[in-house]
């Protein structure tokens, strides 16, 4: 669709808005890896509240912004149950080993020219095109 | 106040998500697709996501956040073995189910059994990751 693009611009901004909210508010680097990821491995207890409040705004908000602007939220995701706790795993011990995801070396960490953050999304994004090409035009599978 | 605060940046965020069509798995897979059926909205998200995030960490170079006591360190720039691994298997799991973990929990809501599956997956992959790395102390620079 020819809007996506504007729909996709939007939403980066109110993406960066939530971001640098919460850099000059609470001083922390909004990733998403590292905000779940310090309640599971116990580094983040600390701050356990700040991280558990994040979420539920996460979870709840986007829910309730699709029925108030009857924004349709489908996740068109895989039913392959394989395929999903493969993908889940992985995406679990990478973001906690490379120390970030999307958010956190994507966003956060090229917009300060983070050599860590433009490195890593380098390396995810050649990592997840090969997987695509892979599972998509070679096998078939997603 | 830090919870208030943090409350509104995860709700921004997933509202971000949820309109920038990031919770829908074909449009990260589309954008993921560079030899298929090419999506390019994903460089809009993220480019509109990293210009007001750029003018933060300016605004933030000698001052003090509101309601905490420091700014984060400067970034390291040690790209090493587990940086170069780690965000390998990442984009390996986010090519093959379309999914990171802001929009996996974002969609939780709304994306049925399969949401919940690969989010219980990921955070047991999040469990293992501190064994793995002591089953593998060696960490040096390689860069």
């Amino acid at each position: 669709m020819q809007t996506d693009w504007i729909m996709g611009l939007t939403g980066g901004l109110v993406i960066g808005l939530a971001a640098s909210f919460y850099l000059l508010t609470n001083g922390k680097v909004m990733g998403a890896s590292g905000i779940i990821g310090g309640l599971v491995d116990k580094s983040g207890w600390s701050t356990a509240r700040d991280r558990i409040v994040f979420l539920a705004g996460l979870v709840f908000a986007p829910m309730v912004c699709s029925m108030v602007l009857d924004i349709p939220a489908k996740t068109n995701a895989t039913t392959n149950a394989i395929v999903l706790v493969l993908a889940g795993l992985m995406v679990g011990i990478g973001t906690r080993l490379a120390n970030g995801c999307t958010s956190g070396h994507g966003v956060c960490g090229i917009s300060r020219l983070s050599l860590r953050g433009i490195f890593s999304t380098i390396f995810y994004i050649i990592a997840g095109i090969v997987t695509v090409l892979v599972f998509r035009h070679a096998w078939n599978i997603i | 106040m830090r919870v208030f605060t943090a409350f509104i940046s995860g709700s921004l965020f997933g509202i971000g998500l949820l309109f920038s069509g990031m919770t829908d798995t074909s449009k990260v897979q589309g954008w993921l697709d560079v030899f298929g059926d090419w999506d390019p909205t994903l460089a809009f998200v993220m480019g509109g996501a990293i210009v007001p995030m750029f003018l933060a960490w300016k605004y933030s170079q000698g001052r003090k956040p509101l309601f905490g006591d420091k700014f984060p360190a400067p970034p390291s720039s040690d790209i090493n073995r587990d940086l170069i691994i780690g965000s390998a298997l990442f984009g390996m799991g986010w090519g093959l189910a379309g999914l990171c973990p802001g929009p996996a929990v974002a969609s939780l809501s709304f994306g049925k059994s399969q949401g919940a599956l690969f989010v219980l997956a990921m955070i047991f992959g999040m469990w293992l990751a501190p064994n793995i790395k002591t089953l593998f102390p060696n960490n040096k620079s390689t860069i």
